[in-house]
């Protein structure tokens, strides 16, 4: 069974939708990346799963129940996590705060969890005590990451992660999604860094138009020479 | 030295007990529009409303045949804090959340929040009439008198006054370990920050806008009736207060807590400061300075105390747009 499923999503913030149709499907085991131009409703896909976009037909369904047009802090203890692109740290808290409203709706004791995160995310420790505005790009994502690990997500949804790092965060960033992945998480995220992200993928799917494009695993749309021509930039990776 | 004692008498104690009330309003202010993003201009009368709560109340004990050798006013706050905490949460559900379910921009609810206001005082004059009371009807008000030595003078203050600004520095106390240590008061912060964020974090907003309508009705409470027995109870109490409080809440840079509180001890001390007679202190020198230097030094007369809270938003807001502590705007 799927962990979440989108079947034929249709929707938008009211007037003209933005998606006409965005089939997605993903295991647990999985590394889901969506590609494609800008106005894609690349953005929008992760958002109508997380009750942000009003979705007007079709169905979402998370472990088979149907989330569509949940409210989102309903799905965080449902098992669903999400690290918007921009405006993802609350700048005046400080680093180990922003961790803790991550665990805003645990009632056990996250000890261990935010053990964890730091062991992936060294840095976070040493600046636990640091307002999360003052920190560096990369390091705000990792905060960013983190704050949603914390409430032990069965699926990530990440809006464009490696968006302006460097590109040694970018590898570091991605180095930890698999990591993440590899722990149980289903990944579900949206990419400019296309090539990059689709070579960790296990499920790559191409939006154009508010709907899907091509779909198939991360290697397949890699290696299809029209994906690579109109979506890469170039032609299909050797 | 008495020169000195009339110095401590206006200025510390006067600005002191300004400044609390000062702050605790600037507080609710600043805390109800970091999480719901409106100037709450109902904010004075609902100190108002809190004070006359207490002051029934302290009525009701009476009837009850209860007396003390303290006001009855001192026993009756909790409840007064509660109720007006339940007024508080009724008057938003009945006009603030509606809106805020239809989207409606801040300066809807800021329009709002004045008709508030003026069903407020109307609810009171209609009851209360507009006449004054006093909560110290069966007893005096206790005044404390400190000796010092080399002075005809004592320090005096009232015992209310006294009890008024405890409470105020054990309430901000209490605000700032909630805000620092509690899971709920983080989540505030959190809402405050970044409003999005903290919904797709799981934090319940809807839960997040009581708790602050919470904290701001009961310290409104607390401060109107700590205003009510400096003063008296009157329909206009706190209303007119209320642009000290707004520029408090302005200066200490908008959304932020501490500033509120710095702001607000800042401009009560500023105002006594403003209307002292600085022609006392120089008295014992009287006789050795020229005879032009006249006996009324005040730097604003006394009538025209509003305009030091005004001067300072003016200023700050030409100097450092955002208030002294860093605050939101109001986008």
């Amino acid at each position: 069974m799927s962990l979440i499923s989108l079947d034929a999503v249709v929707g938008g913030y009211g007037g003209v939708p933005i998606l006409n149709g965005v089939d997605i499907a993903i295991a647990a085991s999985d590394i889901g990346v969506i590609v494609g131009p800008n106005g894609a409703g690349k953005s929008t896909t992760l958002k109508a799963v997380f009750g942000l976009v009003k979705v007007t037909a079709g169905a979402i369904r998370f472990e088979g129940r149907d989330i569509a047009n949940a409210r989102p802090d309903a799905l965080v203890p449902m098992g669903l996590g999400y690290v918007p692109q921009e405006k993802n740290v609350f700048p005046s808290l400080t680093v180990q705060e922003n961790l803790e409203m991550g665990a805003f709706i645990r009632a056990d004791a996250y000890g261990d969890t935010l053990a964890s995160v730091f062991e992936m995310f060294p840095p976070l420790k040493e600046k636990r005590r640091q307002k999360a505005g003052e920190l560096s790009g990369g390091q705000r994502q990792m905060v960013a990451m983190g704050r949603a690990l914390m409430g032990k997500p069965k699926l990530l949804m990440l809006d464009e992660p490696s968006a302006g790092l460097s590109p040694k965060y970018v590898l570091e960033i991605f180095e930890r999604i698999v990591a993440i992945n590899r722990g149980g998480v289903g990944i579900l995220m949206v990419e400019q860094n296309a090539r990059q992200a689709l070579a960790i993928a296990s499920r790559g799917f191409v939006l154009a138009g508010g709907r899907n494009l091509f779909t198939g695993t991360g290697r397949e749309l890699l290696a299809d020479p029209e994906v690579a021509r109109s979506f890469l930039g170039g032609g299909p990776a050797a | 030295m008495s020169e000195f004692v009339f110095f401590i008498n206006n200025v510390i104690v006067s600005g002191l007990v300004a400044g609390s009330i000062y702050a605790l309003g600037a507080v609710g202010v600043t805390l109800i529009f970091g999480i719901l993003r409106f100037a709450h201009f109902a904010h004075g009368d609902m100190m108002t409303l809190g004070a006359f709560i207490t002051l029934v109340l302290s009525w009701v004990l009476a009837g009850m045949g209860v007396s003390s050798g303290l006001p009855l006013a001192y026993f009756v706050v909790p409840l007064a804090v509660a109720i007006t905490i339940v007024a508080a949460l009724g008057l938003d559900r009945l006009f603030y959340a509606p809106l805020r379910a239809k989207g409606a921009k801040p300066v809807t609810l800021l329009i709002a929040s004045i008709g508030v206001t003026m069903m407020l005082q109307g609810l009171i004059r209609l009851l209360f009439g507009t006449g004054t009371y006093s909560l110290f009807d069966t007893v005096p008000k206790v005044i404390h008198r400190i000796p010092v030595e080399g002075s005809t003078r004592d320090i005096t203050f009232t015992q209310p006054q006294a009890i008024g600004v405890i409470v105020t520095i054990i309430a901000v106390v209490a605000l700032h370990l909630f805000l620092k240590r509690s899971r709920n008061g983080k989540a505030m912060r959190a809402v405050a920050d970044n409003p999005d964020l903290a919904q797709v974090s799981g934090i319940n907003i809807r839960k997040i806008v009581r708790l602050t309508w919470i904290i701001g009705a009961g310290l409104a409470c607390l401060a109107g009736t700590f205003l009510a027995l400096d003063v008296t109870v009157k329909p206009d109490l706190a209303f007119n207060i209320l642009l000290p409080i707004f520029a408090a809440a302005i200066v200490g840079g908008v959304g932020q807590v501490y500033g509120a509180i710095v702001a607000g001890y800042l401009i009560g001390f500023a105002e006594v400061l403003a209307v002292f007679n600085w022609g006392v202190l120089l008295r014992p020198f009287r006789d050795s300075l020229p005879e032009w230097v006249p006996a009324q030094l005040a730097i604003v007369p006394t009538e025209y105390k509003v305009t030091v809270a005004f001067v300072i938003l003016v200023v700050t807001l030409l100097l450092r747009p955002t208030g002294i502590f860093r605050g939101a705007s109001s986008t």
